[in-house]
């Protein structure tokens, strides 16, 4: 469903490569982590999958759609089909955590009453709700987290673009957090998540893509995290 | 479609409250430049009025000889009437003009006794030729010497000269200058406010970028700011109308008496003009500060 077709991102005119001739392919329901050290080209790899970043040369295709060729205008559109989450959350301060995840249905234009019926579905999943009426400053790292999964999840997107999402986390909720994306995959969406959390990827036990100065070094169906 | 119109209007009013303090700092700089826009167009009306009212007390004056036949006088009259620079042509007859010189002189007794010694009247009649500009005085002069009319005992032209031409200069000047500075104020003011609005949505830059992430439109992240643009726009101008309204009331009678031009009452008269005015600059200017500020964030 994602396909990279010789991607190579440069900068300073071709001095430095974020990434270099990336070619590989992750198909529906796929559970792919992608690890590497700061700077191996893996949060690059996360932007152009979202057209946040474009490549300096190859080709980036969600189905048969060439990313980097959507009109301006009709990015909006393309991004409702992938939920994001971020290591720093990226909630809106000022909303609950209700409204943090109706706001991203609400932009999709969706009715009042699916919003009222999908909100409290996505918040239980994520099993915060009890905290749906909290604001993001009352809740803990693992919790913003979760709102933040919650809000990913509402407008059911084909795939779950995730840069580090347990960066932040103490163990524990780094564990309720990678339980919740595996529940969200067994559910039938494709995940894509980048680490650099050894133990994530040992218990997980899914596809592994290690990255190294911007290249594949390494793609394992079943890996282990190694570097 | 009706429902994202709501939420982005509801968004709108909802930013307005949150960031009070944003809102706040946005309508003063706003006010502050609208009432000198305001202020520099009242200023600039009461110098155009004072200026045509200071055009209209220049003339030429023509003297003619006591013994002058009605006849060639009408004639003249007619002639320079007929110039195309010639916006009006006063005559005074001589009869008028002992009148005249009688109220002048009323309280001075000598001078009425050494009047009552002659027993005709020493004064010629005269006309005051008034041109449409001051800077055509100088060819109506010349029209009137060349012809060299006998009946004309003396003109006026040589002596007001000076005057006349100081006059005309000045009046040039101060229209160049008010002007100038119009331009500059308001350049000024459009900058000032640009900026305000691009600080208070550089607060919302984050949140911006979240609207994105999730998948929401330009127009639907750009209308709660339009919204709140407009919004500053329209409290600022009613506030500078209702900063200005006071000292234009205060200003009035002081106006009346020194330009003869009660400011007061061209504010009230023409109220909806300067309104529309000062409302229209201010939302526009907050729409499209808004428009462009928020653009800057959009792009990828």
């Amino acid at each position: 469903m994602i396909y990279f077709d010789n991607v190579s991102k440069l900068y300073n005119n071709g001095q430095s490569a974020a990434i270099q001739e990336v070619t590989f392919q992750i198909d529906p329901k796929e559970f792919v982590s992608i690890v590497g050290h700061s700077g191996a080209g893996k949060s690059t790899l996360l932007k152009m999958i979202i057209a946040e970043d474009r490549p300096t040369s190859g080709t980036v295709f969600f189905e048969s759609l060439d990313i980097h060729r959507i009109p301006r205008n009709r990015l909006p559109q393309y991004r409702r089909k992938i939920g994001t989450v971020f290591q720093d959350f990226k909630l809106l301060p000022h909303k609950t955590a209700y409204e943090n995840v109706a706001f991203a249905m609400e932009a999709n234009g969706r009715t009042d009453e699916e919003i009222a019926e999908n909100v409290p579905q996505a918040l239980a999943l994520v099993d915060l709700t009890d905290k749906a009426w909290n604001f993001p400053n009352e809740l803990s790292g693992g919790e913003k987290q979760r709102v933040a999964i919650a809000r990913a999840i509402v407008n059911q997107p084909d795939i779950i673009v995730a840069d580090e999402p347990t960066g932040n986390l103490d163990p524990i909720a780094t564990y309720e957090v990678v339980q919740i994306l595996r529940k969200i995959n067994d559910l039938g969406t494709t995940v894509v998540m980048t680490t650099h959390n050894k133990g994530v990827i040992d218990e997980l036990g899914r596809r592994v893509i290690t990255m190294d100065s911007g290249r594949i070094v390494r793609d394992d169906e079943s890996g282990k995290y190694v570097l | 479609m009706v429902t994202s119109f709501r939420r982005v209007v509801r968004a709108g009013f909802v930013g307005f409250w949150r960031n009070a303090y944003v809102s706040l700092a946005s309508i003063f700089v706003i006010t502050v430049a609208l009432f000198v826009i305001g202020s520099t167009m009242l200023i600039d009306q009461l110098l155009t009025v004072s200026l045509t009212q200071l055009q209209a007390k220049v003339d030429i004056n023509v003297y003619f000889v006591t013994t002058a036949a009605q006849g060639d006088i009408d004639s003249l009259i007619n002639s320079v009437k007929a110039l195309p620079e010639v916006e009006k042509v006063t005559y005074t007859s001589r009869e008028q003009a002992l009148e005249q010189f009688r109220a002048k002189y009323n309280g001075d007794t000598t001078t009425m006794q050494a009047l009552d010694e002659l027993k005709d009247n020493p004064l010629g009649s005269t006309i005051a030729i008034q041109a449409k500009q001051t800077s055509q005085y100088e060819g109506i002069n010349r029209f009137l010497t060349e012809a060299n009319n006998p009946v004309v005992d003396r003109i006026n032209y040589a002596d007001n000269k000076e005057s006349i031409e100081k006059l005309s200069s000045i009046i040039a000047a101060v229209k160049q200058a008010s002007f100038v500075t119009l331009i500059v104020l308001l350049v000024a003011a459009v900058m000032i406010t640009f900026n305000t609005i691009r600080l208070a949505i550089f607060t919302a830059k984050e949140e911006i970028s979240i609207m994105r992430l999730v998948g929401a439109s330009n127009m639907y992240i750009r209308g709660p700011f339009m919204l709140q643009g407009l919004m500053y726009g329209l409290i600022s101008g009613v506030l500078a109308l209702l900063i200005l309204y006071p000292i234009v009331m205060w200003l009035g009678p002081k106006t009346a008496v020194f330009f003869e031009f009660n400011l007061f009452d061209y504010f009230v008269s023409n109220f909806s003009y300067i309104f529309g005015v000062l409302i229209g600059i201010g939302v526009s200017l907050g729409l499209v500060s808004s428009v462009l500020a928020v653009a800057r964030y959009l792009r990828v």
